[in-house]
């Protein structure tokens, strides 16, 4: 089971790190787009201006005084 | 073209980094520690990191291109954004730059004071501490290997990027038999957070469905926007953190 644990946080941390609203941001953005695409929008527009969004979120929480 | 030298460089850039850090430790304990039981554990790491590629790339060509660009673009992604973070936020002032010298001095302190324990005629430390440390740096190495490749249909290019790198570290490593301080290793992180944003951006949005104007020639325009960004919010923390001082 500690294994098991282990093994779940490595990736975790692996891929997510120690912002998971980062991670959560992304997913929502990918989400976005590909719903946009279905209603017929072409929204290659959303993933850059998500990022720069959810970057600024991320920094600000890090860098807060 | 254009995504195939992307391909290579990232590959580079990104394993060149993985693979100094994992230099540091495997000296560390190679030092400390004796170099059998050192080597014996970067040898056993890196036939299990074969291992994994080889399982993992065969078997990512079963899955259709656009499925796994979704998945592979969202994952770099989420990587991605960590490692520019962590870059912005060291660029800017507001973490610690990443210090190989230091970080070999704290592994061989440690490695000095662990009891010796001898298995299988190694010294189990020295082998568990080179295996861990290899294996973990290598993963990331073997994971952005079998996604770029993966996702561009080129496995064997973003291995020839990580293999490059790895001649060249270990060269250098084997010459200088210190852990490389000089190497950039900052302005490289920086980099790879770039190119990782970069093309979790592009394939996170092909594999949503979206098209870029002009395809794979909107890569270096993604990477521009990817720059201007990061470069901006250096700027933006920097002078806040003086305005705080």
């Amino acid at each position: 089971m500690r294994r098991i644990r282990a093994f779940g946080h490595f990736w975790w941390d692996f891929v997510v790190g120690d912002d998971w609203r980062a991670a959560a941001g992304v997913v929502l953005a990918i989400g976005a787009t590909a719903a946009l695409v279905a209603g017929g929008v072409d929204a290659w527009w959303l993933l850059p201006a998500s990022v720069a969004v959810i970057l600024a979120l991320s920094l600000q929480r890090a860098a807060k005084p | 073209m254009t995504s195939a030298v992307f391909l290579v460089l990232s590959a580079f850039l990104a394993s060149a980094v993985e693979f100094v850090e994992a230099l540091t430790i495997v000296l560390a304990s190679g030092i400390t520690r004796g170099w059998r039981s050192s080597l014996v554990g970067l040898g056993a790491a890196t036939v299990v990191l074969a291992a994994i590629v080889a399982a993992l790339g065969p078997a990512l060509k079963l899955i259709p291109i656009d499925a796994l660009r979704l998945v592979v673009g969202g994952l770099l992604l989420a990587f991605g954004l960590q490692w520019l973070r962590k870059a912005i936020l060291r660029a800017s002032g507001y973490k610690e730059l990443h210090d190989e010298a230091a970080i070999f001095a704290r592994e061989a302190a440690e490695a000095r004071s662990a009891a010796h324990d001898e298995r299988a005629g190694l010294d189990w430390y020295g082998f568990t501490l080179s295996f861990k440390g290899v294996l973990l740096e290598g993963l990331e190495v073997a994971f952005i290997v079998v996604t770029f490749g993966s996702t561009q249909g080129n496995i064997g290019l973003a291995a020839l990027g990580a293999g490059i790198a790895l001649v060249l570290v270990a060269t250098v490593g084997v010459l200088v038999r210190a852990p490389l301080a000089r190497v950039p290793e900052n302005t490289m992180k920086f980099a790879v957070g770039v190119m990782l944003t970069t093309f979790g951006i592009f394939w996170g949005a092909e594999g949503a469905g979206a098209h870029w104007p002009g395809d794979d020639a909107s890569l270096p325009g993604v990477l521009g926007f990817v720059i201007v960004l990061s470069f901006s919010s250096v700027a933006l923390l920097r002078r806040r953190r003086l305005a705080f001082a």
